[in-house]
Parts: C-alpha cells; sequence; structure tokens
C-alpha cells in the first residue's frame, strides 16, 4: 500500500522495516501472489460494479406500484426471450470469468511450488505455546544450532523451513515472504521461500492456540549472505562465560534455580528443551515471541513476573529476590 | 370466498393449545412454537451481539485492556458458536416451522409432538451454555474447538465439554427439525399443490432440510469424539497412540461449510418470496431457480477443504476443492441473474422488506467475490485466518443471511401478530444498519490484507492497525443503534401497531389467505390449490376439501409429486410428555459432561418419559376408530 | 423445607464449578502462609487446606510443572524410582495438602531436595494439587485427563479413589 494516500493514514511500516503486510512482497513467493491478486481483485470489483449498475438499471425502469395492486401472472404465460437472453449471457460471462480464475490459481500454484530449492537452507521450525523454536540444519551435524523467536535469512537463497508442532496446532505466517502454513502435531510441513529484499519482516502465528495466540510473532531478518554467515558462526559459538562478578552470580542462580530445567544456554549445564534458547539472548531485539522489547528493565521484570506481562504464558513467575534478579538480568545481558 | 364460516369456533377450540402453565408446557400447535423459537433465537442473536460488542470494544485500540486473554478467548468462541449453532440455523428452522405449513396449505406440521421436543432441547441446550458462560466455564477454544487445543490436554476443566455437549443438543433438535419439516413438505401440502406449484421459499427449506439431514451427523461425531477422548481418555485425535488431530477438521469442516448454506439456502427462499410479491410479478425462471437451488445443496458437500488449505493436504486435491469453490458461485450467479430480471420487468412497491432483500445485491455479491479469492489457494493462503476472512464470512452470512431474515420479519410480521411494524423506523433501521454494518466490517479486508490475524485479543500498534480497527468499532455501534431501533419498532407496533388484516402486502401465497394472526387450524378451509401464485388468480381456488372433522385434529395427507389426496390423519394432541422427555434428555446429556455412567443411568428417565408420551388413551383410540368407520 | 435446601445445592454446584475453572494465570489466590519448618506440621497448620485443590486449571499447571521441574526423574510418573512412589496410598510423611506443601518446600531425608525459595509457594501449591492428583484423590471434573503423547497409565480422571 506504499503508493496509496491510505498508507499515511494508517500508519503502517516502511517495507523491510517490521512490515506484516501481504501486499508488499519481498520474495517471489508472495510476489507471484500478489501477481494473482491485483488481477483478481480487478475483475472481482468489475464484477460487483456490473451487478450494481444492473441492480440500479433495473431500479430505475421498473415500473411502480402501491401495496393494493393486484400482482400480475401474464409471464407464466410468456416465455419473456429477451429475458433469457440476458440471464443466460450473464451466467455464461461468470461462468467464463470463473474458469478463467481457476486457470490463473492453478498457474500461480504452479509458479508457487517451482521455487528452485537447490542448495536450500534448511531450518527445523518447532512451535511451541507461546513462541518459535528454529533449529537450523546441516549435513554436518557438529554446525547445527538453535535459536528461538527470531529467525535470519539469507537474501536470494531458497530456505525450507520444515514445520513441526510441539502441543497445539499453529501457523506460520510472514506476510511480506510467502502465505501461511500450519503446524500440526503429528504432521510434518515444508514450507519453501526466498527474501529477495533485506530487511526486517514480522510474521505471526495465524490459527488461535491459546491464551496468547495473539503474542506469538516472530520477527525474520533478511540479511545479506555475509552478514547471515557471520551472525550463524556467532551462532553457533557457546555462549561466553561472563566476565563481571554480578554476570558470574547470575550464572551460579541460573543454573542452580529453575532457569536451567527449562532452558538452554550452549557451553553451559543449562540444557533443557522446554522453552527457547538462550546461549544468545542478548543479540536479540525482543521478548517472549515479539512481545516486548529486549531492555534491560522489562527483562528483569519477565524474568521475575512473567504472568503480569503476558498472562497465561508457561514461564511461571519466579521467587527470586530483587538482587537475585539483578544479578540474572547482568548475566543473560551478556549472552550476545 | 371466504375460506372462514359457522365452523370455524368449534375448529378453534379443536386446535388451540390448552390454556395455563400446563398449558405452556403441553404446546404443540406449530404456530406457538414455532414463535418461541423465533424469540428464543433472536435472543441469542441479542446475546451474540453484546458479545460482538465487548469484543470490538477491546479492539478498540492498541494494547486495549478492557478484556483479559481468558475472557476474550471465552467471548469470542461463545460469539461464533452461539450465531452459528444458537441463532443462524436454529432461526431458519424456526421461521420454516411457522411459515412452512401456512404456506403449502397445512393444518398442521407434521410430528406435532416432535417439534415441540425439539424447541425445547434447542432451549434447554441454548441455556446449558449461557449457564456455564456465566459462571466462568464457557467453552473458550474458539466455535470451530480445534484439536488438541480443544482436547483434553490443552483444555483442563469442563468448558469445552459443554460446547461439545451444546452441540449435541443442538444437532438433535435440528436434526430432528430436519425430519419435520421434510414430511411436512412431501405429505401435509393442500391437494393440487404439486412439486412445481411449490412456492420458492419451500423449496429452499426442503433443500435445506436434506442437507442437514446429510451434514449434521458428521459433527455429531467429531464431538462425540470429543467428548470421549476427554471424558474417558480415549484416542481418537491422539496422533501419538494412533488418532489423528486433522480428523476433527475434515469431520467439522464436512459439517460446517455445508452449515453456511443451511443459513444462506433459505435466505435464497426469503429473497424470492419478497420479491416475487413487491415486484407484483412471478420470479424469472422458475425451474432454473429451483434447479439452482438444489445444485448449490449438491456443491455444498464438495468444498469443505477449503477451510484447510493451510494444511498438508496433495496440491492436486487443492485444485480440485478450489475448483468446486468457485463452481458454487455459478448457481448464486443464476438466482442473482434472474432476480435483477424479474425486478427489471416487475412493477416495485418500494417498503422495508424489500429494502433489505435489495442490500444482499451489494453485501452478499462483495462477500461472494472475496468467497472467489478465498478459493483460490495462493490467495487463501495470504488472508486464510486473518480479518480478511472474518470481513468475507460477515458479508456473506450478514448480507446473504441476516438481510434477508430481517426483511423476512418485516414481511410475516404482520401474518405473525395482526400488526403492521412502522415503515418510517424500518427505514431508519435498514439505513442505519447497512451504513453501520459496512462500518464494521468493509475496514476489516484491508485489515486481513495488512497482516492481522484473526482471534487475537490484542495487537501492537506497530503494524498500524489501530485506525481501522477503531473505525469498525464505530460501526458496530452504528449497527448496535440500529437493533436498537428495530426493538423499539417491534414494541410499538406489539403495543399500538396498525391492524393488518389478511393479507397487507398483496401477496400470492396461501399463508395470505387466512386471518392475521392465523386461526388456530391455519385453515377453516383446506383450499385446493390450482396455481403457483394462487391469490394472485381471479379464482383463487378450485374449491375446498370437505369432510375433515372438526372435532379432531385431522388433517388430509396428499402425495409426493401430485398432491393428491392420500389418505387422511389423525395429529396428536397437547400433552407435556414432549417436554417431560426433553428434561429427561437433558439430564442425561449435562450428566454425561460429568461422567459416561451418565448415559447408563440416564436413559432411565428417557426411556419412562418416551413411553407415557406414546400411552394410547382408549377414549382418543375409540374416537379415532369411529372416524375411520364414519367419515 | 426443601428447595432452600435444593437452591443451596444448586449454589455451591455453580460456585464449585466456578472455582474449577477460574484462570489463575498470577499467583492471585494467596495460599496459606507458608506452614514453617517441619516440626510445626501436624499442628495448627497441618488443617490447611491446598487453595488450589478443587481448581482444574492449577491442577494441570501443576502437571506441567511436574515435568517442566523434572519430578518425574525421581518419581516416575508418579510410579517411583529413585524417589518415592506417588500412586499408593500409605505415604511416609503424610498425605494431608500442607504434608505435600512441606515435602516440596523443604524436602525430605533420603534425597527429597528442598524446593522453597527456588520454586514460589504458588507454585508448589499448584504440584500439591497435581501431587493428589497423581494419587487419584481430586474429583475426576478437576484432575488433567489423558496427554497427547503415548500412554504409560491410566489419566489422573480414571485412577481410583477420586
Amino acid at each position: 500500500m506504499s503508493g496509496l494516500p491510505l498508507a499515511a493514514f494508517l500508519d503502517t511500516p516502511p517495507l523491510g522495516e517490521l512490515s506484516q503486510d501481504a501486499l508488499r512482497a519481498a520474495g517471489p513467493q508472495a510476489a507471484a501472489t500478489l501477481a494473482l491478486w491485483w488481477p483478481t481483485l480487478a475483475l472481482c470489483s468489475a464484477v460487483l460494479l456490473g451487478i450494481l449498475i444492473a441492480l440500479g438499471y433495473a431500479l430505475a425502469t421498473s415500473g411502480r406500484a402501491v401495496r393494493s395492486a393486484p400482482g400480475d401472472l401474464s409471464s407464466l404465460a410468456n416465455r419473456e426471450p429477451g429475458l433469457v437472453r440476458a440471464v443466460s449471457v450473464g451466467v455464461a460471462l461468470s461462468t467464463v470469468a470463473l474458469l478463467g480464475l481457476v486457470a490463473a490459481s492453478a498457474a500461480t500454484d504452479r509458479k508457487l511450488a517451482s521455487l528452485d530449492t537447490a542448495g536450500a537452507l534448511q531450518v527445523h521450525v518447532i512451535a511451541h505455546q507461546w513462541w518459535w523454536e528454529f533449529e537450523y540444519l546441516d549435513a554436518d551435524v557438529t554446525r547445527r544450532f538453535v535459536t528461538a523467536n527470531e529467525l535470519h535469512l539469507p537474501v536470494g537463497r531458497a530456505v525450507e523451513l520444515v514445520l513441526d508442532a510441539d502441543d497445539v496446532i499453529h501457523s506460520l505466517w510472514i506476510p511480506n515472504l510467502a502465505g501461511k502454513r500450519d503446524l500440526i502435531p503429528g504432521h510434518t510441513q515444508t514450507l519453501r521461500l526466498r527474501a529477495d529484499r533485506a530487511g526486517v519482516y514480522r510474521g505471526q502465528c495465524a490459527e488461535y492456540c491459546g491464551y496468547q495466540h495473539a503474542n506469538m510473532a516472530l520477527r525474520v531478518v533478511a540479511e545479506e549472505p555475509g552478514a547471515f554467515t557471520a551472525w550463524a558462526d556467532r551462532m553457533r559459538a557457546p555462549a561466553a562465560a561472563p566476565a563481571t562478578p554480578l554476570a558470574q552470580q547470575g550464572r551460579a542462580i541460573f543454573e542452580n534455580g529453575t532457569c536451567a530445567m527449562c532452558h538452554t544456554v550452549s557451553g553451559t549445564p543449562a540444557a533443557a528443551k522446554h522453552a527457547p534458547d538462550l546461549t544468545h539472548l542478548a543479540s536479540r531485539r525482543r521478548l517472549a515471541a515479539e512481545t516486548l522489547e529486549n531492555t534491560h528493565d522489562l527483562l528483569a521484570r519477565w524474568i521475575s513476573r512473567p504472568n503480569a506481562l503476558k498472562p497465561g504464558v508457561y514461564m511461571p513467575d519466579q521467587a527470586y529476590s530483587e538482587s537475585d534478579v539483578q544479578a540474572l538480568t547482568a548475566y543473560l545481558e551478556t549472552l550476545k | 370466498m371466504s375460506i372462514h364460516d359457522t365452523r370455524s369456533a368449534e375448529l378453534e377450540a379443536t386446535w388451540r393449545d390448552p390454556p395455563g402453565l400446563r398449558g405452556v408446557l403441553s404446546a404443540v400447535n406449530h404456530k406457538t412454537i414455532g414463535r418461541r423459537f423465533i424469540v428464543t433465537a433472536f435472543s441469542f442473536f441479542v446475546a451474540a451481539g453484546i458479545l460482538a460488542g465487548l469484543m470490538r470494544l477491546q479492539l478498540m485500540h492498541p494494547g486495549n485492556t478492557v478484556l483479559g486473554p481468558d475472557r476474550y478467548a471465552q467471548i469470542f468462541t461463545m460469539h461464533g458458536t452461539t450465531m452459528m449453532f444458537l441463532f443462524a440455523v436454529p432461526v431458519m428452522q424456526a421461521v420454516a416451522v411457522y411459515v412452512v405449513p401456512l404456506m403449502i396449505g397445512a393444518r398442521s406440521i407434521a410430528f406435532p409432538r416432535l417439534n415441540a421436543y425439539a424447541f425445547w432441547i434447542y432451549l434447554f441446550g441454548g441455556v446449558m451454555l449461557y449457564g456455564a458462560f456465566l459462571l466462568n466455564v464457557g467453552p473458550d477454544a474458539g466455535w470451530f474447538a480445534y484439536v488438541p487445543l480443544s482436547g483434553p490436554a490443552y483444555s483442563p476443566g469442563k468448558r469445552v465439554d459443554f460446547w461439545a455437549q451444546m452441540i449435541t443438543f443442538t444437532e438433535l433438535s435440528g436434526l430432528l427439525e430436519a425430519v419435520i419439516q421434510i414430511t411436512t413438505i412431501f405429505k401435509l401440502r393442500a391437494p393440487g399443490m404439486t412439486l412445481n406449484r411449490l412456492p420458492l421459499y419451500v423449496w429452499s427449506v426442503l433443500v435445506t432440510n436434506f442437507m442437514i439431514l446429510f451434514a449434521m451427523p458428521a459433527v455429531m461425531l467429531s464431538s462425540t469424539a470429543l467428548i470421549m477422548d476427554r471424558l474417558v481418555g480415549t484416542h481418537f485425535y491422539n496422533p501419538a497412540e494412533g488418532g489423528d488431530v486433522l480428523l476433527w477438521q475434515h469431520l467439522f469442516w464436512f459439517f460446517g461449510h455445508p452449515e453456511v448454506y443451511f443459513i444462506f439456502v433459505p435466505a435464497l427462499g426469503f429473497m424470492s418470496t419478497i420479491i416475487a410479491t413487491f415486484s407484483r410479478r412471478q420470479i424469472f425462471g422458475y425451474t432454473a431457480m429451483v434447479v439452482a437451488l438444489i445444485a448449490t445443496a449438491f456443491l455444498a458437500f464438495g468444498l469443505w477443504v477449503h477451510h484447510m488449505f493451510a494444511t498438508n493436504l496433495p496440491e492436486l486435491g487443492k485444485s480440485f476443492f478450489t475448483a468446486v469453490s468457485m463452481m458454487i458461485a455459478i448457481p448464486s450467479a443464476v438466482q442473482i441473474f434472474c432476480w435483477l430480471a424479474t425486478l427489471k420487468t416487475g412493477r416495485l412497491v418500494m417498503e422495508v422488506p424489500l429494502h433489505f432483500v435489495l442490500a444482499f445485491f451489494f453485501i452478499l455479491v462483495v462477500g461472494g467475490l472475496t468467497g472467489v479469492m478465498l478459493a483460490a489457494v495462493p490467495l487463501d493462503l495470504q488472508v486464510h485466518d486473518t480479518y480478511f476472512v472474518v470481513a468475507h464470512f460477515h458479508y456473506v452470512l450478514i448480507g446473504g443471511a441476516v438481510f434477508p431474515l430481517v426483511g423476512a420479519f418485516y414481511y410475516w410480521f404482520p401474518k405473525v401478530t395482526g400488526r403492521m411494524l412502522s415503515g418510517v423506523l424500518g427505514r431508519w433501521h435498514f439505513w442505519l444498519f447497512f451504513a453501520g454494518f459496512n462500518l464494521t466490517f468493509f475496514p476489516m479486508h484491508v485489515l486481513g490484507l495488512l497482516g492481522m490475524p484473526r482471534r487475537v485479543y490484542t495487537y501492537p500498534a506497530d503494524p498500524g492497525w489501530g485506525a481501522l480497527n477503531l473505525l469498525s468499532t464505530v460501526g458496530d455501534w452504528i449497527t448496535g443503534v440500529s437493533f436498537l431501533l428495530f426493538a423499539l419498532n417491534v414494541w410499538r407496533a406489539l403495543a399500538r401497531g396498525m391492524p393488518a388484516g389478511a393479507n397487507p402486502w398483496g401477496a400470492p401465497t396461501l399463508e395470505w389467505a387466512t386471518s392475521s394472526p392465523p386461526h388456530a387450524a391455519n385453515f377453516p378451509r383446506v383450499p385446493l390449490v390450482r396455481g403457483v401464485a394462487p391469490l394472485w388468480l381471479a379464482e383463487p381456488y378450485a374449491g375446498h376439501v370437505r369432510g375433515l372433522a372438526d372435532t379432531q385434529r385431522e388433517v388430509l395427507a396428499t402425495t409426493v409429486l401430485d398432491a393428491a389426496p392420500d389418505h387422511r390423519m389423525i395429529m396428536p394432541t397437547p400433552t407435556i410428555w414432549p417436554f417431560l422427555s426433553a428434561v429427561a434428555t437433558t439430564m442425561l446429556f449435562i450428566g454425561s459432561i460429568f461422567t459416561p455412567w451418565a448415559v447408563v443411568w440416564g436413559t432411565v428417565p428417557v426411556a419412562v418419559a418416551l413411553v407415557a408420551w406414546f400411552w394410547p388413551t382408549r377414549a382418543e383410540t375409540a374416537e379415532h376408530l369411529a372416524l375411520e368407520k364414519r367419515p | 423445607m426443601r428447595c432452600p435446601e435444593l437452591a443451596c445445592l444448586a449454589l455451591i454446584v455453580c460456585l464449585a464449578g466456578c472455582e474449577r475453572e477460574t484462570r489463575h494465570f498470577t499467583a492471585d489466590v494467596p495460599g496459606p502462609a507458608y506452614p514453617g519448618p517441619r516440626a510445626q506440621t501436624g499442628t495448627v497448620a497441618g488443617r490447611a487446606e491446598n487453595p488450589y485443590a478443587r481448581n482444574a486449571y492449577a491442577v494441570n499447571e501443576g502437571k506441567r510443572l511436574f515435568r517442566w521441574y523434572n519430578c518425574n526423574g525421581c518419581h516416575a510418573e508418579g510410579g517411583g524410582g529413585m524417589g518415592v512412589p506417588l500412586m499408593d496410598a500409605e505415604w511416609r510423611y503424610g498425605d494431608r495438602p500442607v504434608d505435600v506443601f512441606t515435602s516440596i518446600h523443604d524436602g525430605r531425608p533420603d534425597g527429597m531436595p528442598a524446593f522453597g525459595g527456588r520454586v514460589t509457594d504458588d507454585q508448589i501449591w499448584r504440584l500439591a494439587a497435581y501431587v493428589r492428583a497423581i494419587e487419584g484423590r481430586v474429583a475426576s471434573a478437576t484432575a488433567p485427563n489423558r496427554d497427547d503423547s503415548l500412554q504409560e497409565a491410566k489419566p489422573e480422571t480414571r485412577r481410583a479413589g477420586q
């Protein structure tokens, strides 16, 4: 909608700046869909206009009567060939238009299915109530790594997202890049897409998945291949040992308290899989599946009282003292 | 030639429902049950409308905190469930309960006691659901209740069980009504009303009820399996033990998509009825209209998968469902063009019912065209489960069903009450509703394209969805005001509306031949029909049926195709047992939410009530035998 | 005289419904104050009720925490293992709500660690409520139901005792 005055009224972000908008494509899949959308919209608008004109014409040219006027049954005897012709033409035109749309839809389907996935990046996406887990696959298992809620993609390279759900049905939707695909327990699916334009896109769960469905979003960062490789290398590295005493204290609390029962920080004893991988938490822009900015204050509040910020979230409220929370926050902020 | 004569009073006494509280609970006259059915359905409509208002209030601004996630989940689930299961389908059957026997010249509906039972079951199911909701046991997994979210592991407590059992109630009621109405239409038409003289509205009811008969068992099956998963730990939907979560979606939408047509097809009947009356001519293309209705019913069973394009289905299969989903637009196109031809060549009486029907040509057509867009898999994958879909189906259901329904309300209100609704207030209601509706739902198309998913209790400010949501909420308020005017209009008409007379609109069909409100026996003298629009004929009837007893509820059954007299039969008298049977059934259903053993002990009172219901009395049998010997 | 009784009964049933279904996302039902060190149990504080005993959502949360906090590691779905079994009737340290609370909060000899201070009291009450459900001591309308996984044992709703 960039060219329309509507965009200014709506205050939607520009493409690639955290946009979430099916009308602006940043990759071939979304573009192919848009190439079907605009002609379909034009055709449908023309049909609507045609019917309204026909209605207006009918209303303008027909006679008027009052409630007590008698009904006219002459049409039962007369064949009304003019009307037969008009209705037949209308139905024939509708049928042709619909067949055209069926064909266009099938052609677009083919185009979507023909995305060249040679050398595609493979990412295993696992949806949880209410966050996203991304495991970057690699033939060399030592090069695999796991992250959460922030999906980095190399621009210009096809990506194959292997979709699974851990609990209930979710749906992965990044409107600027591709149509959605459900993540269904017991059924693995794949979604193939490519980002051709660097930028940050917002995606969101599109299938109702419980109380925090509204706050189950993700951030997609499409970056140049070099930047992507550098990012992936950073993600593969285990967490650096904290330097400051406060952060060291935080690490001890993390590993001996409840945090390590659910979270992983690679390179440390914390290796549980119930909750997002925190190895590089500080490098992520937002917390809790795009719910909160990743700032010091919000992180501290999130650690101690997550349910006040995202009611119903499975991360339990914590019993840590204020100083423990500060230490934990300091530790998590070292996980870049 | 008047159809009233001196025997009218005796006949009235025979067919009237008894007085007193016991009489209220024993009523079986189809007009009494029909009125109750309609009032109950509209009450649920109001309740669900209030819930919609609460949702719009919450979504007015980004990050609003009027409702939390738990309350919002219950409210959107209740809104959808109420509108689909407790309003839209029942109200269409309810109008048919009242109107169809009158329209086909019958003195009664078939199986009048079963009809009363179906109403009580529906009422109790709805009251149970709202009782649960008010006690914070309202279902919260969506009106579609997808497993595993609605399953035992992710919906603790009894919330979803109440939802699933509400399905059992309403589907039982719906299936019984389908049987009753099909039988009525096939066997109780006035002599001479051959199938090709059947009013188009009655055709639409017939088609709808056949669809109900085939579609509703699917959802009863799936919801029963859900209850069993939740209550006794079966594994229908547990992939780890050989179940499948997609099984639910297939069964639910195999019902759920035809369900849209349960609502839409009777509304097509309202359209044809009102357009014919207010154009002062027959609908152009009667045969084409009937064939289109039947084609719609068949195609409606072939497109449930378009609700599931985002699941893992083979591409070729999806293309098939794309084609069927688009092709179902053709029968609708046939009807729209036939109506336009009728309007073009008619002489229009611009009354309120016609206004509501004309709105269909804008609203339903917009909804139909967005439906065509959604049938294309690539477009669907973008806008599925977004506000685009919310806009689409509100355009279809409100434009395609509620506008014609409200038109039908204005149209038949004088027949039911004997009073006219105010035309001035009616026009205000219409224009405010039309404006408010479009303001509420049109922006949602754009919201969906801008990426706003459905069923979110809150949304962030960043994507820029706030302005359109605010607009939508304002539209909802205007719609609310329009319905307050509607309520005022009804109240005013009941208190001091103009007397209507038998046929205030100059309409052609049989229900307008009798008094307003109709005689307890509908037609003191049952007419012999000689045309599709009898009241517009110079000589409306070919005579009257003679020889039906005045002291018994005797009716004439006719043959299915030609409506030739077949045999006389005696309709049952009022009794409290359908009510008591419904109470016993309700105990069984509600009990089985908590323990499977209720299915065992609950059958005892149901069996007792049913036996009492059908217990013959010596006196009645003697009278019936006497009538057989001495007609 | 039957009517008021019936009305009261209906009210109780309804209130039970309300309490069973409330979603306590935060610790908004303060449980009885921490009953104190082991020595005190069995006295006054011993009569304290579990605030979540009748709340289906909280018991279900307790079930999730039971797994996430790896209680399974020793108690193996209630069947025992390294830790004591929880599905049997006789409990060494008592089976009143407050005894279960104290066992989790302060730990017990022979390996049960103390979770007090690491896990909030609110969560301990949820866990304690679930522990009773393992044994089949929670009403079937409140108890958690089967999982979407391979069934190793009967769902809690269908265990003996109820």
